[in-house]
């Protein structure tokens, strides 16, 4: 499969895309449909159309296994600490109004980051999954991987 | 069109035609979602469902046997338990309102306040995304958090002990290994604080 020209093209042509369109997901999530859910699954699935098509080595290269461990934990930890920061600033936790002056836009601003850690825990996540598998069924049956 | 995918879907023996058939009657639930006008469920169930965990479960295919073994006991018993519990669940929808009424609890307790709040207190006009992310914030931070267990815990489950590596694929996965357990372990006991 990795010898496929024409996946090749397609997948370099579409994942750019594919990426685009996440990020699209997520910052326009504030007027239509969409969300960090959406979105983290959405670029989730653009590295693994990438891991198919380029092999798991390759995209270990561009997305190592440790940013996507750190991910993982990276996202909740910035949901938590928007929720922290408003305890520092007065609010209660997870209270949107004290982080900006005009309390609107503070609301705005907090849903803006509190998304952000959603995408991020959530791409994280998907995709250590699909690398633990990948990995597991490389490392026990290159005969398997060799046959597709 | 969705029965007929479940008939197929509970029929088949073969494992990789019920993981398609999974996505396929997922896209069919997404269509029945955008038709209720639920469009950010359908785009998440289109993602999800029939996207990433149809990859995910071809991954996990490629590890077995791709033929579903032949169950050691008649299907009665469980048949007659799932039978029961839809029974029983449909039972249960007849005491609901009806679709769409507006008199019902779901219209009159706190959604006008959603509805016709909303742009005055956030400014988001997305009502799901308000909901989510700001009057449910607590609901939300606990879902990202189940779906970093669930990250956690598929690593526990599968990561490799450490051993010789005898390949270049993993010899990166257990250099990538030792600073991780406690990375992931740390933000556990902080997150079930709140």
């Amino acid at each position: 499969m990795k010898n496929d020209l024409i996946l090749r093209v397609i997948a370099k042509l579409l994942i750019p895309f594919i990426l685009l369109f996440a990020i699209y997901v997520q910052f326009h999530g504030d007027f239509g449909p969409g969300g960090g859910f959406q979105a983290g699954v959405i670029a989730a699935a653009g590295v693994v159309l990438h891991a198919l098509i380029f092999g798991l080595d390759a995209t270990r290269r561009i997305v190592p296994e440790r940013l996507v461990e750190t991910m993982l934990a990276a996202g909740v930890l910035l949901y938590a600490g928007v929720g922290v920061a408003g305890l520092f600033l007065g609010g209660n936790f997870l209270d949107y109004f004290v982080l900006d002056r005009d309390p609107v836009a503070g609301q705005h601003r907090g849903i803006f980051w509190v998304e952000l850690g959603v995408l991020i825990t959530v791409t994280g996540v998907m995709l250590k999954i699909f690398y633990m598998f990948t990995a597991r069924g490389h490392a026990d049956g290159e005969l398997a991987a060799d046959e597709d | 069109m969705m029965v007929a995918t479940v008939i197929i879907l509970a029929r088949s023996r073969n494992l990789f035609s019920v993981v398609v058939l999974g996505g396929v009657y997922s896209f069919l639930m997404a269509t029945v979602l955008v038709a209720l006008d639920a469009v950010d469920v359908a785009m998440t169930e289109a993602a999800v469902g029939a996207g990433v965990s149809t990859v995910l479960l071809l991954g996990a295919l490629h590890l077995c046997k791709a033929e579903e073994a032949k169950p050691a006991h008649r299907p009665w018993l469980p048949l007659a338990v799932a039978a029961g519990t839809g029974a029983v669940l449909v039972y249960g929808t007849l005491g609901l309102p009806a679709f769409s009424d507006p008199n019902s609890p779901v219209h009159t307790h706190v959604e006008p306040r959603y509805l016709n709040d909303v742009m005055k207190e956030t400014g988001v006009p997305n009502v799901v995304t308000a909901v989510l992310a700001s009057y449910r914030g607590y609901d939300t931070l606990g879902e990202t958090t189940v779906v970093f267990t669930a990250g956690a815990g598929v690593i526990a489950l599968l990561r490799r002990r450490k051993r010789k590596p005898d390949g270049e694929g993993r010899e990166t996965a257990v250099a990538a290994a030792p600073p991780s357990p406690d990375r992931t372990g740390a933000p556990n006991p902080a997150e079930d604080k709140p």
